[in-house]
């Protein structure tokens, strides 16, 4: 099984394959990918470089092109497609069903993954992108529960790569406008939920308050943890209710399902968190090294450590974890 | 230009949902979409019935389509949308990319639902040469994102080949997840959701804490929480949309689409939007604000 890392600037990078990573994915400085922030992602200058360490360390490098290509802009999109062949990057990992067209026909040869952000959850659909595409992964979206997950594996010969830990995604990828609706810029069309250019804090007589484009998203008392307004965790009032009628602030943690995603087959467990800095970048990949070859020791005997659930909830949104869709009950 | 009912995104009881497609084929609106798109445990209808209510509507004048669902996770849901491609009579508006799958290895022709990530010309080709027949746009962009695909399909010399549709009219779907929220609403898991989205026949209203409505809960979709209201904007639409879609609330619905088939032939003026209602989207800034 492989640990794939996510890496926003060369040193988290070098720290992810430092740590034991199998695969570090990283994205371009441009919207062609869904964590476009400012002061985040690779130059071209920088891409040389961070190619060049994955490779003296025999580890693989995954370049995510997970936007939708804009009206008159596919040049960006196959842009990147063909620095990604330049780098010699080990996959390039495509949500775009015109920029996924585009690598298979110039690039026969490039190894190319299916993006969450394509949301593809099922037998057919991972076959249209399997028949006219020839991807060899698919990246499942966080909305199938570990069953789900099972069934899909059993029932398709692709390689299957799924979340294993950080930020959570509560939407099927790929299929959410209410950051646009909120904001005008959603992760398709922008690269980014939520953008932090529309975030205000306020200290008001009611509290902290949290703001996206002026919509309030929570209310912190004095004392209470602030945390950043993603829209879909925010507390809202359904029928008089005041609760998180969506999400709460939580991070998705998978530690205790290793074994089953094992058995499941799963080709590769990928840690969120680009945007992230080098330091969590550093802890979540040393936790996960440890468990997975803790496992791989002794798969009977597996068990998450206590250290390994604190340190993961240190990194946690809300200190929170939770196992997700994977988890029924959550559902 | 034509105007389109979308298919009805709530859960409602048999009966009211049979008296709706009885008013609708009465009413002025030259498509009729129908179907379960949002959820396979609402089976007030099962997919058999949708087929059969399909196949009622069939010659009547109009124009009868099938939707498909959007998430598609348990094997049995692939099971259902085989079942839906395979009517014989009524042509498919696919929500997931594994309906195109299912309808272009069938050779069938098929519409691209709103639910579908169709963001440019290239994938417009794509999905023409493998029998898409029209375009409904995401919800998220904008008249300028459409004419500049539109002019791009010009120059790839396909403009001919297919039709778009707009959302033009009702709550937006803006995402769809594993949970669902209106069984959560009600301190209820999914497994034991006991149905509940029928109570909310319009969705659960959810607000701020000041007060604005931000989403309508509808069960494992989330939608705008104002309505969207494109009527102002039909004569910016000439040239390039070809159907204007009304997704239905009830019965007023029929009074929305009479609206805009009056709008359409030049009888209504300009009408303000009220406070719950936004066009954001179509002028390429936020979804819930008015241009």
């Amino acid at each position: 099984m492989e640990l794939l890392c996510p890496a926003g600037s060369l040193p988290a990078l070098k720290k992810a394959i430092d740590c034991g990573a199998d695969a570090v994915y990283i994205g371009l400085k441009d919207d062609t990918n869904a964590r476009h922030f400012a002061g985040l992602n690779f130059t071209d200058k920088k891409l040389v470089q961070g190619a060049q360490y994955v490779a003296d360390h025999h580890k693989h490098l995954h370049i995510a092109i997970n936007t939708f290509a804009h009206p008159g802009g596919e040049k960006r999109w196959q842009n990147a497609v063909d620095k990604c062949v330049d780098l010699g990057a080990n996959a390039a990992i495509i949500a775009d069903i015109a920029t996924l067209d585009y690598a298979a026909n110039k690039y026969p040869e490039l190894e190319l993954h299916l993006s969450v952000q394509a949301s593809a959850t099922n037998t057919a659909s991972i076959a249209f992108y399997k028949q006219n595409f020839n991807i060899k992964r698919v990246v499942l979206p966080r909305v199938l529960s570990i069953q789900q997950v099972k069934q899909l594996s059993r029932n398709t010969d692709i390689d299957l790569e799924v979340f294993a830990f950080g930020s959570l995604c509560i939407m099927a990828e790929g299929r959410c406008y209410l950051s646009s609706y909120f904001t005008s810029e959603s992760p398709n069309t922008v690269g980014a939920c939520s953008p932090a250019k529309y975030v205000r804090y306020q200290e008001t007589d009611n509290g902290l308050e949290s703001r996206l484009n002026n919509i309030l998203i929570d209310r912190y008392q004095r004392g209470e943890n602030a945390g950043y307004p993603t829209l879909c965790k925010g507390k809202f009032i359904v029928d008089n209710n005041l609760y998180h009628a969506l999400e709460e602030p939580t991070s998705l943690n998978t530690l205790a399902m290793l074994p089953e995603l094992m058995g499941a087959g799963i080709r590769s467990v990928k840690i969120e968190g680009r945007q992230r800095s080098t330091a969590y970048v550093e802890q979540i990949t040393r936790v996960w090294r440890e468990a997975i070859d803790t496992y791989q020791a002794d798969p009977d005997h597996y068990q998450v450590k206590e250290s390994w659930d604190e340190t993961l909830a240190n990194v946690s949104e809300g200190r929170q974890t939770t196992l997700g869709a994977y988890h029924r009950d959550w559902q | 230009m034509k105007i389109s009912l979308g298919p009805l995104l709530y859960y409602w009881p048999k009966q009211k949902v049979e008296d709706f497609y009885q008013q609708a084929i009465t009413s002025e609106a030259d498509i009729i979409y129908l179907g379960e798109t949002v959820c396979s445990k609402r089976r007030e209808l099962k997919s058999r019935d949708w087929i059969e209510l399909a196949k009622a509507l069939e010659g009547q004048g109009k124009e009868i389509i099938l939707s498909s669902m959007a998430l598609l996770e348990a094997p049995s849901e692939v099971k259902v949308l085989r079942q839906l491609c395979e009517n014989g009579v009524v042509s498919l508006e696919a929500n997931d990319v594994g309906a195109i799958q299912l309808l272009s290895e069938s050779k069938l022709p098929f519409i691209c639902g709103p639910a579908i990530n169709c963001y440019n010309a290239s994938v417009i080709k794509l999905f023409v040469n493998k029998g898409m027949q029209r375009w409904v746009m995401p919800v998220e962009l904008s008249r300028d994102w459409l004419a500049k695909t539109l002019t791009d399909c010009e120059d790839l010399g396909i403009r001919s080949q297919f039709e778009v549709e707009v959302f033009a009219h009702g709550f937006m779907p803006l995402a769809y997840s594993a949970r669902c929220f209106t069984a959560r609403s009600e301190n209820k898991g999914k497994d034991d959701c006991e149905l509940c989205c029928i109570k909310y026949p319009n969705g659960r209203i959810t607000t701020t804490q000041e007060g604005q409505q931000v989403f309508i809960l509808n069960g494992i979709q989330t939608q705008s929480g104002y309505c969207y209201n494109l009527l102002n904007d039909l004569p910016s639409m000439q040239g390039m949309v070809d159907i204007a879609r009304i997704s239905p609330t009830g019965s007023e619905s029929f009074a929305t689409v009479q609206q805009f088939r009056d709008a359409l032939n030049g009888q209504v003026n300009y009408l303000p939007l009220d406070s719950k209602e936004c066009n954001g989207f179509w002028h390429q800034i936020a979804g819930l604000e008015k241009h």
